[in-house]
């Protein structure tokens, strides 16, 4: 049972062997190694599923890591039920993409590169969700935004590109200092950072209080909400969102494993692991689903009205990250994993086809010169609408299940906030269905907008694409199947599965509500559809003539909020121009030249000096060595 | 019975002779005698001690300094060699490549 | 009486021949001056009960590294060095750390005290004889350092004719 190493391990056997051969010796088939050990991972991890099915949990030590007193961390592995989910997603997107990027990467010359970090980065995912202490997890958690980094920035000549992968680091680095405080914080009340004695004893600690900058806090408060900043940042919330649709500079594939399908849902798959401290804080629980709710509404508004086909699903990301966390804060915990698990399919889905569309059409991004592209890529174009009915909440596929579970928990929890965010919830279902449909039909059906020369162009992408795609797409249709509510004569199974790590929140509503949450979803959804074809089918002069009528508003969705706009106020230039002025202008060149430049200056001058004393004269050194014996003999006389 | 002391002052006064030369001759050969000089005038005061002290040691060593100062001999004697054939001088007041 | 008089004619002459050797302008006339001197110190070593000592003093030194001087003396061309200045320019600020000096030691070694005295009296030697007795020490005792000499010895020979046949830079 000890097979289960190979399933990291694996992955960065594949990286070490690319990054070190892969320039020389590889090359072109640098794929190779990284697939076949990314599928390698994915048959161990099946076994382990079946394991982990059969009701054995693993939690070893495989060798001590830090020992400082006090201190012991081991690298060790936990894979209970919440691993076991995390681990199928993740392999399985992974396998999946790196067999698309065999098509999508073709011919470019950093393949293997590109394969190689990759694979780092399936390590390191796969490190942070099999942790059994926290700081593995920290590890993983900064091994992913490393590789995030190396492959935001991998098409580093492009200055968007690097800049992006710069803001991605900088931004995540915010949230994790508040990640890194809260292991802190763990370690200081609990004296160990492994999960099962902190998550055992965290109850013992519920009612005490903390005085934190000169406040009685509640610690179970503080240590929740230092976790969920690094949350926020990972997870790409408000106010820390602003990397992630810049990250789109990286390649497609790497938007679809990176971005949307698994790291960025490590901040869910934490606040699921230390739901055992979350729970214990009604406060944090509720800023946590208030930041998932006003995240998701946020980028689902700003999601209406971008053109970048990349960004639009970008910002599907956030809003759909944000209603993990908001299933999350009111307690759903399995919700938010189910969500989590089905999202994870859909979303790379989208971006794959996205990246299959860019294919055809040469790298363009955007939509307004797109359409029509139905009758060119049949595969991408069925797997793509399947992928958006899903996301849309479309009763039968896998969104459906997941987003409705949310919901109906949201609405019958017993979160002071529940029904507030319920009615955020169903809100952005319905702004969902709307722009992922305008998506839909903005890129495939009417005419094409583009130039001759791309129309001329347009083909179904290779094999190596449309296979994946054509996986995904049943997972994207039936991965919810395993989570059918009992209202709708399912198992729940997925819930079942993960109650004896997460639990399960207390539903106080009767069957009637049920149903009418699930039909005001499913209203939200198909009308948002509706509207799309509405506005981008039948009347398509009314998106225009809305746009001139409520410019202002317009204006403000299509510059994002102006966050970026103000953070750039508030943070980065006063940064900049610290920098410019104070660090580099007065520290750097008047204090630390200043110095590193006069002492061997000094030195010089001295030696110039005491250089004289060096005649080169055999009897100058014979006599001083003389006249030191004489002085030594003297001192000795005259004592 | 000659006091030891005379024996030491002797030494002394030939080895402060032999450190003058070696302080103040321009040629690197007499220079070389006088480091000559000097050894004996230590061996001298070790055979003194030696007999007046009744004890070998003193003679054994200085055995070991005619071995040491024959090999010296015949190193320094070489590199006077080598010298005077690139420098074409034994004067050491017209050698300073050490100069700083 | 005797033997102050012995002491005093080899002292006055061993002083007054190392002066001689200092100074004199030929190295040829110092390496012969030097030559008296060694065999005066020799007279000294066998006052001192030192005949073995006295007789290496004269094989070794006046026999061998004196001869070796003169060889190298006769390989350099020395016919200027009668026409230049023998002496250093600050010559006399040597004489005074020298002068220095040595009045102290002088004056030191009045308090001078010696130890204990050995075995090796001058009738044990008398009946062991001198030779054998420094031999059986030399062969014992100081075996160890003895073969370092060798050593030392072996290294000065091979290092003399590396440096002396070394051909000048050019060829």
């Amino acid at each position: 049972m000890s097979n289960y190493l190979l399933i990291p391990f694996l992955p960065l056997a594949a990286f070490l062997i690319n990054i070190l051969f892969g320039r020389k010796y590889l090359k072109e088939n640098s794929h190779w190694v990284s697939i076949l050990a990314v599928a390698g991972s994915w048959i161990v991890t099946v076994a382990t599923l079946f394991d982990v099915l059969a009701g054995r949990v693993i939690n070893e030590d495989l060798y001590s890591w830090i020992v400082s007193g006090e201190f012991k961390v081991s690298v060790g592995f936990l894979i209970d039920q919440l691993t076991a989910v995390m681990l199928i997603v993740v392999t399985t997107c992974s396998t999946l993409i790196h067999i698309y990027s065999v098509g999508y990467m073709h011919g470019d010359k950093g393949y293997y590169r590109f394969f190689a970090y990759l694979s780092l980065f399936t390590f390191c995912m796969l490190m942070l969700v099999m942790a059994n202490n926290f700081l593995q997890l920290y590890f993983g958690w900064e091994g992913v935004g490393l590789c995030s980094y190396f492959l935001i920035g991998y098409y580093f000549d492009k200055k968007s590109a690097s800049d992006a992968g710069k803001k991605a680091f900088i931004v995540n680095r915010f949230g994790d200092f508040g990640f890194g405080l809260g292991i802190i914080m763990i370690f200081l009340t609990f004296g160990t950072i492994y999960y099962e004695p902190v998550f055992s004893q965290a109850k013992g600690f519920a009612s005490q209080t903390i005085n934190f900058l000169g406040y009685d806090v509640h610690l179970m408060t503080l240590i929740a909400l230092l976790l969920f900043c690094g949350s926020i940042g990972k997870s790409a919330q408000m106010p820390l969102h602003v990397w992630l649709p810049d990250a789109m500079e990286g390649p497609t594939p790497v938007s679809a494993l990176i971005h949307a399908a698994t790291m960025v849902t490590a901040g869910v798959f934490l606040v699921a692991r230390c739901s055992p401290i979350f729970s214990l804080s009604e406060t944090a629980l509720m800023i946590v689903a208030l930041t998932g709710a006003i995240t998701s509404l946020f980028a689902a508004t700003i999601g209406l009205v971008q053109n970048d086909i990349k960004r639009i699903i970008a910002y599907s990301t956030i809003s759909q990250l944000g209603y993990m966390f908001l299933a999350a804060g009111v307690g759903a915990y399995t919700a938010g994993m189910f969500h989590l698990y089905t999202h994870a399919f859909f979303k790379a889905l989208l971006f794959l086809c996205a990246g299959s569309v860019m294919h055809a059409m040469s790298g363009e991004l955007d939509l307004q010169k797109m359409g029509g592209l139905k009758k060119y890529m049949p595969v991408t174009y069925w797997t793509m609408l399947f992928a958006s009915l899903s996301i849309a909440g479309v009763p039968g596929f896998a969104g459906f299940f997941s987003k409705d579970e949310i919901l109906w928990l949201a609405y019958s929890g017993s979160s002071p906030v529940g029904k507030f965010v319920w009615v955020i919830g169903t809100v952005v279902a319905f702004l969902t269905a709307f722009y992922s449909f305008r998506l839909i039909f903005l890129t495939f059906h009417g005419k094409f907008r583009g130039t001759h020369e791309q129309e001329h162009h347009l083909h179904e992408s290779p094999k190596a694409m449309t296979i994946p795609l054509v996986i995904l797409c049943i997972g994207a249709v039936a991965s919810g199947w395993v989570g059918i509510p009992h209202l709708l004569g399912g198992g729940a199974h997925f819930t079942e599965f993960l109650k004896p790590v997460l639990g399960h929140p207390e539903a106080h509503g009767t069957h009637a509500e049920e149903w009418m949450v699930m039909a005001i979803s499913i209203i939200a959804g198909f009308s948002g559809i509706g509207l799309a074809a509405l506005f981008y089918l039948v009347k398509t002069d009314i998106p225009v003539m809305l746009t001139q009528k409520f410019n202002a508003a317009y204006k403000i969705l299509w510059n994002k909020y102006y966050v970026d706009e103000l953070y750039s106020f508030i943070i980065v230039r006063p940064a900049i121009w610290t920098a410019k002025n104070i660090l580099i202008g007065i520290t750097d060149a008047r204090i630390i030249e200043a110095v590193v430049n006069g002492v061997p200056k000094g030195i010089g001058e001295f030696s110039r000096i005491l250089r004289k004393v060096q005649t080169g004269l055999l009897q100058h050194y014979a006599a001083i060595m003389a006249l030191g014996v004489l002085i030594i003999v003297a001192m000795m006389l005259l004592r | 019975m000659v006091p030891l002391n005379w024996y030491l002052m002797l030494s002394a006064v030939v080895f402060m002779i032999g450190v003058f030369g070696f302080l103040t001759r321009r040629n690197i050969i007499i220079m070389f005698m006088s480091i000559e000089l000097m050894l004996n005038a230590v061996n001298i005061s070790l055979v003194a001690f030696s007999h007046y002290l009744q004890d070998m040691r003193g003679q054994i060593l200085v055995i070991f300094i005619i071995t040491v100062a024959a090999a010296e001999a015949a190193i320094g004697l070489a590199i006077i060699i080598a010298l005077f054939r690139n420098k074409d001088t034994v004067h050491v007041d017209e050698m300073n490549e050490m100069k700083g | 009486m005797l033997p102050e008089l012995f002491f005093g004619y080899f002292a006055a002459v061993i002083i007054l021949l190392s002066v001689i050797v200092i100074t004199r302008r030929n190295p040829v006339h110092s390496v012969m001056w030097m030559l008296l001197l060694f065999f005066h110190i020799a007279g000294l070593y066998l006052f001192l009960n030192a005949e073995f000592i006295a007789a290496i003093q004269v094989i070794v030194y006046a026999g061998a590294i004196l001869v070796l001087f003169l060889f190298v003396l006769l390989l350099l061309n020395l016919r200027e060095e009668l026409k230049v200045k023998r002496f250093v320019g600050a010559w006399p600020a040597g004489l005074f750390i020298t002068t220095a000096i040595l009045v102290i030691v002088l004056g030191a070694v009045k308090s001078f005290v010696p130890g204990p005295a050995g075995k090796y009296s001058i009738e044990f030697i008398k009946q062991e004889t001198h030779t054998k007795a420094l031999g059986k020490l030399l062969y014992t005792d100081y075996l160890f350092p003895f073969e370092i000499a060798s050593l030392v010895l072996l290294v000065a020979i091979i290092g003399a004719i590396v440096l002396a046949k070394r051909k000048t830079r050019s060829k």
